[in-house]
């Protein structure tokens, strides 16, 4: 009880903090001589955003670039991190996951994503049947690995399985199988819980867009005689294609920074390592900073073209409207 | 597996019967085309395969000991035994060993709810001005901030700990403790930032401009006129981005891993759920309860505020 008023005590006293200081800027703003108010009015609103993002985000970003060129003790070694990163199995492995991870994640949800989203269109019970699909998107990844190491859970062959994908492997005359420790088939098992969390988002915002293609347009298809395949291949999908970029997008970029379940269901044993996970050993276990620093800033590279054809896209689409 | 309606669409169709309320003949006749048998068949096993985990792990965490080790859940209908022992294990506060989760999920709460406020209230801010100020370099700046969501929190995870811990820190005073939750809140409001600004930009920018001159011209500062008439009319944009910053917090481990120090006086209980499955991977009548405490709040959150939830998705997918 006496932990919970302590705890109570620290929020009310953080949120407290908070209100004096924005109260101050707003009253501060407001009693400003009228020469200078509308500078200091404009400063005082964006200032205190302005300067958590420098500190807080502009700044490390830069720090972290000097240290993937520095070593554990802080010297400067030039690029020994990132030949470390491209020539050491372990890294190399790492590298490698993440590509498979950041080529199959985004192409299943966003496939199954969509086919569902069509199959329910206009379907009784959309509503109910929509919910199903997209509450993983509510829990979070650390339970969703607890779900699914439950999924996978093994036992001897002697005994009752408990993990619902190995009963079904002895329902069908197989050996029970340990899903999460036999590499490289490991890593797809682990794969499978990001498409079982990322299919809601592909399909909420696809069924969305489906519902906004103009009826006369699949009319005048259906006129023209067009298969229902024809009609999805012709007229669904070209119409949708801005919201399915903007998609397979926001799930790649999902997907390249994927840690929480990595990190909980294997910790990135087994072959299983990706490159945030990897990052977080290295920093902040393995007492290797500059490592750490190297990989994310691989991350930073390899999210990087997926934005800027992203926002090139946007600006094209302005220009013709 | 686009291909699968395509089959089933084409013959099926005219069997096809009617549904829900009279919506005007052509779009009748468009329904008729896409939905078929074989496509409702194909939907309801998706969305089985897609329940049927969590579904799987709410039945065993009413399971006793024994039963959720000894066999799996699906034997429940011809071994049905319910307890809540599980749930009264992982809640109480007990020793060391025990799970002792009330007290992180007070923890989540105490962390998750400043971050989302502060990150709010400094976001609208700042968009209030990114969309109605008159100052240079306004567009430059703004495209920096957009910029900034691309980077990888990762990237400033270990120098942020450094200023934390060693920059912010004179003598024995600490700008911000250690061992409390004003380093998580900090952290998590600078890494929310630019999607909020962004977001709530959008928004606050299509807030009709006569509403706002006319209140200039009665006088009216920008503070008076953000409280006033921004913050009233922003409230559906503050609450779907809210819903999606305050999931996020709770979901988040990574921020809390580097910032939390661990223990039960300030990690959030996605921490201790990740450390239970590494200490105790087996304990399955302690996970299983464990999980569904932790995913309560969020769950309660998507199905109590939905219309929120896919609202703020949709203008955060369409429109980032």
């Amino acid at each position: 009880m006496e932990d919970l008023a302590g705890k109570g005590l620290q929020v009310v006293v953080g949120l407290a903090v908070f209100a004096a200081i924005i109260g101050l800027i707003m009253l501060v703003v407001d009693r400003a001589p009228k020469s200078s108010r509308e500078k200091l009015q404009i400063a005082g609103f964006l200032a205190p955003a302005m300067i958590l993002l420098a500190v807080g985000l502009v700044l490390p970003a830069l720090q972290t670039t000097y240290l993937s060129f520095t070593d554990r003790s802080g010297a400067l070694v030039g690029l020994d991190n990132y030949i470390w990163m491209f020539t050491q199995p372990e890294a190399l492995v790492t590298l490698r996951n993440t590509v498979i991870w950041v080529v199959i994640v985004p192409l299943l949800a966003s496939g199954i994503g969509l086919a569902y989203a069509v199959f329910i269109d206009k379907a009784r019970g959309e509503k109910a049947l929509k919910a199903l699909v997209f509450m993983p998107m509510a829990i979070s990844f650390v339970g969703a690995g607890v779900i699914w190491r439950f999924v996978y859970a093994y036992k001897g062959p002697e005994q009752d399985q408990i993990g619902l994908f190995n009963q079904i492997l002895v329902w069908f005359g197989q050996e029970p199988k340990q899903f999460l420790l036999d590499a490289p088939e490991n890593t797809f098992f682990l794969i499978a819980v990001l498409i079982w969390i990322q299919t809601g988002f592909a399909m909420v915002v696809l069924s969305a867009a489906i519902k906004g293609i103009p009826t006369e347009i699949v009319e005048a298809a259906r006129l023209d005689g067009a298969s229902a395949w024809q009609q999805f291949r012709n007229v669904t999908i070209p119409t949708i294609r801005g919201s399915l970029i903007v998609v397979v997008t926001t799930i790649t970029i999902g997907t390249l920074k994927v840690f929480d379940i990595v990190r909980t269901m294997t910790a990135g044993q087994y072959e299983t390592s990706v490159v945030a996970n990897e990052m977080y050993t290295q920093a902040f276990r393995a007492g290797e900073p500059g490592r750490g620093a190297a990989l994310a800033l691989i991350l930073f590279l390899m999210v990087l073209p997926v934005v800027v054809y992203n926002a090139r896209l946007l600006r094209k689409q302005k220009e013709i409207r | 597996m686009s291909a699968i309606p395509a089959e089933n669409t084409r013959d099926v169709f005219p069997e096809l019967k009617e549904t829900g309320s009279e919506p005007p003949p052509m779009q009748r006749r468009v329904k008729q085309r896409l939905t078929s048998r074989g496509a409702t068949i194909a939907a309801v096993v998706i969305a089985v395969i897609w329940t049927i985990p969590t579904f799987g792990l709410f039945i065993s965490s009413f399971r006793p000991e024994a039963n959720i080790k000894g066999n799996g859940w699906w034997n429940v209908f011809t071994d049905f035994e319910f307890t809540l022992a599980n749930y009264e294990d992982v809640l109480s506060p007990g020793g060391s060993q025990s799970p002792n989760l009330l007290s992180y999920f007070v923890n989540s709460l105490a962390i998750v709810i400043p971050g989302t406020v502060f990150t709010l209230v400094l976001g609208a801010m700042a968009a209030y001005m990114f969309a109605w100020g008159r100052f240079k370099g306004k567009d430059s700046l703004f495209i920096v901030v957009f910029a900034l969501q691309i980077v990888p929190l990762q990237m400033a995870l270990i120098p942020l700990l450094q200023l934390f811990n060693q920059v912010l820190t004179i003598g024995d005073f600490q700008l911000l403790p250690s061992g409390t939750y004003a380093q998580l809140w900090v952290a998590h409001t600078i890494f929310g930032l630019p999607l909020a600004i962004f977001l709530l930009h959008n928004f606050i920018a299509e807030i009709p401009g006569e509403v706002i001159e006319a209140a200039r011209v009665d006088g009216a500062g920008h503070s008076t006129i953000f409280w006033r008439i921004i913050v009233p009319l922003a409230t559906p944009a503050l609450a779907s981005f809210g819903i999606f910053q305050f999931l996020w917090l709770w979901n988040d481990l990574l921020v809390a891993l580097v910032f939390s120090g661990g223990g039960a006086d300030v990690a959030p209980i996605t921490q201790r759920l990740a450390e239970l499955q590494g200490s105790r991977g087996g304990e399955w009548q302690r996970l299983t309860a464990g999980a569904f405490v932790s995913i309560i709040v969020p769950l309660a959150v998507f199905f109590g505020l939905q219309r929120y939830f896919v609202r703020g998705l949709l203008a955060g997918g369409l429109k980032g």
